[in-house]
């Protein structure tokens, strides 16, 4: 068999997909859960690496990773079900989260568009950079619609993931934060799907809460840029 | 299992075709979410195929966000170009959104603290 059409073959780079996130995340878990080395990010890296050395393309590649790709549809979906679980405690904290959650959205898109014109980004980088705080399918969702590089704003948005994990215990230490909701709250906002996961690392009501924040901001910046962007002229 | 993703699709589902009907920006998924999350308060109890298929659906959400972020590899040259800058933005921003996020969460509490006494 030619490679040429080994290369084809989707379940190839299912395999490849698999075994390399296993090998990632085992690396990961050795290396003491830093989130520098988060599973995704050294995943992808290995990935490219693999597909670049083997002259792949990405077409080729998603002739596999589509299939991995389209469960994040029913994975977002089912985020229901923590939120749901903790609905008693949303109840409680609604006004709240609201806000935690508005606010966190502006700040994180308008400071992000910000500093991009500062360094004379191109409006189109502006707008790929809009929705880095949002989880990667609404993010893409977002950048085809506002005009920005929908696969680049997925990539920025794992890197403000990364960010989001590393920056999140400090954060929590310079404002003492100790409520584990909160915690699980402030990652969701900053750092999505990222930060969500992470949050389970502090216990179920933390990943809810991370889950809670990351549908609430996705939501609210998926209307809301759509009005901000005409506004600053972009 | 089976039934657990069938409501999960099915949501999915009507999320989309909502969106679509109303022609807003928003991803199908998010809304299906939401609805899923209205059935459940309705229902009152999350059926037991539902949950499994949900939880283990979550626990592999960053194995699902790989394909995605593979397609960083068709921007090596604006990446390349502005690495520095985007890092930048992307720390800085992150930072101030994560400050005043629990900051803002942190006074509300304290007040709803105060209150009580």
């Amino acid at each position: 068999m030619h490679w040429s059409h080994f290369q084809t073959l989707p379940v190839l780079w299912l395999v490849v997909t698999l075994a390399v996130f296993l090998v990632a995340s085992w690396f990961n878990a050795r290396m003491g859960k830093t989130p520098f080395l988060h599973p995704v990010l050294v995943s992808l890296s290995l990935i490219i690496v693999v597909l670049l050395a083997t002259e792949t393309d990405y077409e080729t590649y998603m002739l596999g990773g589509q299939y991995i790709h389209l469960l994040l549809g029913p994975a977002v979906v089912a985020l229901a079900i923590p939120l749901y679980d903790n609905l008693a405690t949303v109840k409680r904290l609604l006004i709240p989260l609201v806000v935690g959650c508005v606010s966190g959205a502006i700040v994180a898109s308008v400071s992000a568009i910000m500093l991009g014109m500062w360094f004379g980004l191109s409006d189109q980088l502006l707008l790929t950079l809009a929705p880095k705080s949002v989880t990667s399918p609404i993010a893409i969702a977002i950048a085809e619609k506002i005009g920005g590089f929908p696969s680049l704003a997925a990539g920025l948005v794992l890197i403000t993931g990364a960010i989001g994990c590393v920056i999140a215990p400090v954060v929590y230490r310079l404002l003492r934060i100790e409520d584990e909701s909160v915690k699980g709250f402030v990652l969701g906002v900053g750092a999505h799907a990222m930060g969500t996961a992470f949050a389970f690392e502090y216990g179920m009501v933390a990943g809810a809460f991370g889950g809670l924040a990351m549908g609430m901001t996705g939501a609210f910046t998926a209307f809301f840029l759509p009005i901000l962007i005409p506004i600053i002229g972009l | 299992m089976v039934q657990g993703f069938l409501i999960l699709l099915f949501c999915q589902l009507l999320g989309e075709c909502l969106v679509t009907w109303l022609a807003v920006s928003i991803p199908g998924s998010v809304v299906g979410m939401i609805l899923l999350l209205v059935g459940l308060m309705i229902y009152k109890k999350v059926p037991d195929g539902l949950r499994s298929t949900s939880e283990g659906l979550l626990k592999i959400l960053p194995l699902l966000l790989v394909p995605a972020g593979v397609g960083l590899m068709r921007y090596f040259g604006v990446l390349s170009a502005y690495w520095y800058q985007l890092l930048i933005i992307l720390f800085v921003s992150t930072l101030v959104t994560m400050l005043v996020v629990a900051a803002l969460l942190r006074l509300m509490s304290q007040e709803k603290h105060e209150e009580g006494h």
